[in-house]
């Protein structure tokens, strides 16, 4: 299966954070044959060694998660519609006038919202509390029989591409997805490959704790979305953290709370610059990664981020480069392929 | 007639203010199954005629009666243009956009759009990610001269590609609701659309004694053009508007509002000849129809307003069918309401004779 397969399919399937199995199934399907060892732990997380090749020189742990931010239904108004919550972070203002697909049988579902024709005074923000999804239930008990309370729902957004663009939801992370699937369906590697393709991440990154407890790595990389903010600046703007799409994967020093091993951060540019891969620096700050629930497990993990530069994260499509996909799994493979003991080494 | 599918149709067909071409060849094509004759005038609204049984088959010109009796029609007034976006202005590759019609700003964050440059182009409403949003943004509506469409080109093609005045369509393709409910764009107004493509079809089973001269006009939302320019053309005897209004819904329970799926609303006010009520209700009675009375107490919003005073004054109703969420990508609507709306309105026309004419004029 193509890597823009892989995408499409990961990109249209739903998975909110704890209810993951779709995205799940998908992943494992498509890694299954590739990979010497494959479990799913009691979180949801996809646990798969892909042994090096010759005896291993590292232990190596790649993650990716498979999580999406989207709604959860908390029951049901007098009137049929239902009451829902944003499950991670949502800007309330990308909500009215958006079409999602509710629970396990993905009823279609519409946020309406009060027309401006009847608006009195001035326009502000709907929120989320005064927002309802919409699924045609006439009443209150029609819909708890369509719809329980608990169940998930996500943007009903369709993936498309055009001139090595792609837009989709849930971009953040199956695009990391398609890149870790990418990386186990290569060629063996002189390190052991331990990937976890984790759950949970938007809501604290508590898939990947728990996974780098299990896998115990010598060294780590989170391989997620970053926000690309590269729109034509305003004069107000401020220099928010940002990558620009088209250049290349976006190596993280930092992110709001958490360091990038500086080892891991020079081995990885060193090995952008000799073998001519496209990379960029994230600027510092503002938004984490997975990186922050690995670096601190059992006895601490040497971990950097590398992140997939993508516009418009959490809204209900989101937009990439596919070149930067295929950058992204060249410098992560190439990367760890030349990781040694020695890089990791503190002096 | 698979009233849904029509719709479906109808919904995707392109046509916003001022570019109608294209709903226009599809709305002739749908009226014309049912029509004796079709045809375009100069601003561009569409007519489908089919002659009353008086004057079926004569030569209206030689038509002796017509020296010593008035050739009594009925217009019915539907919009086909739908409000939209065009380019305003193309910077560093990203689009800043103007609105034709009364466009919500609050839906279009998010949105994804196709850009209608020199090929289609998908593009996306940009938002700013939550993770770098400050406090106080949260709490603004983006005005609609702070957004950006992004086709995801570098700069110089996406300038080759795309020019000022170029237009912009939301992407949305219909979804079915539980219950008989449909949701999507452009349901103001291809449901009154389709509400009088159901009305023809059934006038094609009955006698009717006046000529029905069906217009879908241009320029609704922008202006009120097609109804000005076609109420001075066709010179009706009376005229009926079908339109949408604002359905019940969360947190929109207002007065203005009317529950969907019990049919539409028969509208009384300044705007509407009260004759033409009493015609609508004594009709929507003999079908054992579920109507209600909505009051407007000047402006209709509608196409009414203009035909109401063409020429020396022309009788009008206005029937109006509820949608959710108006003027968003899921307006909702309930398909039996398309159904009742134009078994009303064959079954008005069928009532229509001389003696109703006469009754018009309060003496």
């Amino acid at each position: 299966m193509s890597l823009i397969t892989n995408l499409r399919n990961l990109s249209n399937a739903p998975g909110i954070s704890g209810d993951e199995s779709a995205v799940r199934r998908m992943v494992i399907d498509s890694i299954k044959d590739h990979v010497d060892e494959l479990r799913v732990d009691t979180m949801g997380n996809v646990l798969a060694v892909k042994h090096a090749q010759g005896k291993a020189r590292l232990r190596v742990m790649l993650d990716a998660h498979l999580d999406e931010i989207g709604f959860m239904i908390f029951g049901a108004n007098d009137d049929g519609s239902l009451k829902f919550r944003a499950v991670g972070g949502v800007d309330d203002r990308i909500l009215p006038g958006k079409a999602v697909l509710v629970g396990p049988d993905r009823l279609p579902g519409v946020i309406g919202v009060k027309p401006i024709h009847l608006l009195k005074g001035e326009m502000s923000v709907m929120k989320i509390e005064d927002l309802a999804i919409d699924i045609g239930a006439a009443n209150d008990s029609e819909a708890n029989n369509l719809v329980t309370i608990g169940q998930t729902a996500v943007f009903a957004t369709e993936f498309r591409t055009w001139n090595g663009i792609a837009s989709g939801k849930a971009l953040d992370d199956r695009a990391g997805c398609a890149v870790l699937i990418e990386v186990l369906r290569g060629p063996r590697s002189p390190v052991e490959i331990l990937a976890a393709f984790t759950v949970q991440e938007e809501v604290g990154l508590r898939g990947a704790q728990v996974a780098a407890h299990t896998f115990d790595p010598d060294a780590a990389v989170a391989i997620d979305a970053t926000p690309a903010n590269d729109l034509p600046p305003t004069i107000d703007q401020d220099v928010s953290p940002n990558t620009r799409l088209g250049h290349g994967p976006a190596i993280y020093v930092m992110t709001r709370h958490d360091l990038s091993d500086p080892h891991l951060v020079q081995h990885f540019m060193t090995t952008g610059d000799a073998l001519k891969i496209p990379y960029q620096m994230r600027q510092p700050g503002g938004g984490g990664t997975n990186a922050g629930g690995i670096i601190p497990a059992r006895s601490g993990v040497p971990t950097i981020s590398v992140s997939v530069p993508t516009r418009y994260l959490h809204s209900p499509a989101s937009l990439i480069y596919l070149k930067d996909v295929r950058t992204t799994v060249k410098l992560v493979r190439e990367s760890v392929a030349r990781l040694t003991p020695e890089i990791l080494h503190r002096r | 007639m698979d009233t849904a599918a029509l719709l479906k149709q109808l919904s995707q067909t392109p046509g916003i203010s001022g570019h109608e071409a294209e709903i226009r060849s599809a709305v002739l094509r749908e009226w014309g199954r049912w029509a004796d004759e079709t045809r375009v005038d100069k601003v561009g609204n569409a007519l489908a005629v089919r002659r009353g049984m008086d004057y079926r088959g004569t030569d209206r010109a030689a038509d002796p009666r017509r020296t010593d009796r008035r050739h009594r029609s009925i217009m019915l007034a539907t919009h086909m243009d739908e409000i939209g976006l065009m380019v305003a202005g193309v910077k560093h590759g990203f689009i800043h956009l103007v609105a034709l019609g009364g466009v919500d700003a609050r839906i279009l964050p998010g949105q994804e759009v196709i850009v209608h440059g020199r090929r289609d182009l998908p593009g996306l409403v940009a938002s700013t990610p939550p993770h770098l949003l400050k406090a106080a943004e949260r709490h603004k509506v983006v005005p609609l001269d702070q957004l950006w469409i992004d086709v995801g080109l570098p700069a110089r093609q996406a300038e080759q590609l795309v020019r000022v005045g170029d237009l912009i369509s939301l992407r949305r393709s219909v979804i079915e609701l539980k219950n008989g409910l449909l949701a999507g764009k452009a349901f103001d107004n291809r449901a009154s659309i389709t509400a009088v493509a159901v009305c023809l079809e059934q006038l094609q089973q009955t006698q009717h004694h006046w000529d029905v001269l069906a217009v879908a006009t241009v320029q609704e939302e922008t202006s009120f053009l097609g109804a000005t320019s076609s109420a001075f053309a066709l010179q009706p005897d009376v005229a009926i508007v079908i339109d949408v209004t604002f359905a019940t819904q969360h947190n929109a329970t207002d007065v203005e509002t009317f529950v969907l799926d019990k049919g539409p609303t028969i509208n009384v006010g300044p705007n509407i000849h009260p004759k033409m009520v009493q015609g609508l209700r004594a009709a929507a009675k003999r079908l054992e129809l579920d109507t209600r009375l909505e009051p407007l107490t000047g402006h209709s919003g509608t196409d009414g307003w203009a035909i109401q005073v063409a020429r020396e004054g022309i009788p009008t109703g206005i029937v109006a069918i509820p949608i959710r969420s108006m003027h968003t990508p899921v307006e909702t609507v309930a398909i039996a309401d398309l159904e009742r709306t134009g078994r009303l309105l064959a079954e008005f026309i069928r009532g229509l004779d001389e003696e109703f004419y006469q009754s018009l004029i309060d003496r």
